[in-house]
């Protein structure tokens, strides 16, 4: 498995979505090559960034209008 | 007990069952703990399927209504959150239709889409032919803290904002969202094969910004 191959195959390792046999290859890799360490490194860290993204904020008028909605709902 | 940990409490996943009979009862607490996590997230997924905003907006309100007429016929067969979160797919894409703005989710597009610049490899007849050409090197600390600063917030965001709406529906199901990869195939009626390859290609884009990014400041 080249180092091209292998970037191509980060998301299906992370995921565990390998035969075993691909998997085994893959780590081997990662044994001898320092390179793709690191990338797989700043993979799993690409993930946990985009983790930290989400926003919690919800517009006020929109958030009353659901308020009421849900009032009315209730009255039903 | 404050509010805030209620709050908590009552989305946790195993406690769902508690969540839907308190909606049931009319409880409003646990209608404004819903709204508050998942309306963001709903009018962000609309958007990929919507061009206007307000549009996004209209149908995310749709979708809370659609979830209160419902909620006496929600059997538990999915998830609470993957059950909204196909309502609004649903309503979505029958209002992307009719603005013609329909974006074909299943097609995962280019099959030749690399995930790191070829340039970076060694060519063949090289010795190491797909080797490096050059090792990354390792991301020093954690970008999740340099997040704290804006600018690499505003960064990844656009890196996002330029995906394929099918590559940026996966990545910010996935890891904005934290759906897991069965909930993601069920709300978007992808393949678990597809489902990876637009996980793939996302965040390969998303990591080669912060590369760039990183690259930049350190």
């Amino acid at each position: 498995m080249s180092c091209q191959e292998l970037v191509e195959l980060v998301t299906d390792y992370l995921e565990d979505a390998m035969p075993p046999e691909e998997r085994r290859a893959f780590e081997e890799h990662l044994g001898i090559c320092p390179g793709c360490v690191n990338y797989v490194e700043q993979m799993r860290k690409t993930v946990a960034t985009v983790g930290v993204l989400r926003e919690d904020s919800i517009p006020p008028e929109a958030r009353e209008s659901l308020l009421s909605a849900f009032r009315d709902w209730k009255r039903q | 007990m404050d509010s805030y940990s209620l709050r908590g409490d009552l989305l946790a996943e195993q406690n769902e069952q508690d969540l839907v009979a308190a909606l049931r009862a009319g409880d409003e607490t646990a209608f404004v703990a819903l709204v508050d996590r998942y309306h963001p997230s709903l009018v962000r997924l609309a958007r990929m399927y919507v061009r206007q905003p307000s549009v996004a907006e209209e149908v995310a309100q749709e979708t809370w209504l659609a979830v209160l007429n419902g909620i006496d016929r929600f059997e538990g067969r999915s998830t609470l959150k993957t059950w909204l979160f196909r309502i609004l797919t649903n309503r979505a894409k029958t209002r992307g239709e009719r603005e013609s703005r329909s974006v074909p989710f299943s097609s995962i597009g280019d099959p030749d889409e690399p995930a790191v610049d070829p340039d970076s490899f060694r060519p063949d007849g090289d010795q190491y032919p797909g080797g490096w050409k050059e090792f990354p090197t390792p991301w020093e600390g954690d970008p999740e803290e340099r997040l704290l600063a804006g600018e690499a917030r505003a960064l990844i965001l656009d890196a996002i904002e330029q995906l394929p709406a099918n590559q940026r529906a996966v990545i910010t199901l996935r890891d904005i969202e934290g759906f897991d990869a069965d909930d993601v195939c069920n709300v978007l009626e992808l393949s678990d094969t597809n489902q990876r390859v637009l996980l793939h290609r996302a965040r390969s884009k998303v990591r080669r910004a912060l590369e760039q990014y990183l690259g930049e400041v350190t």
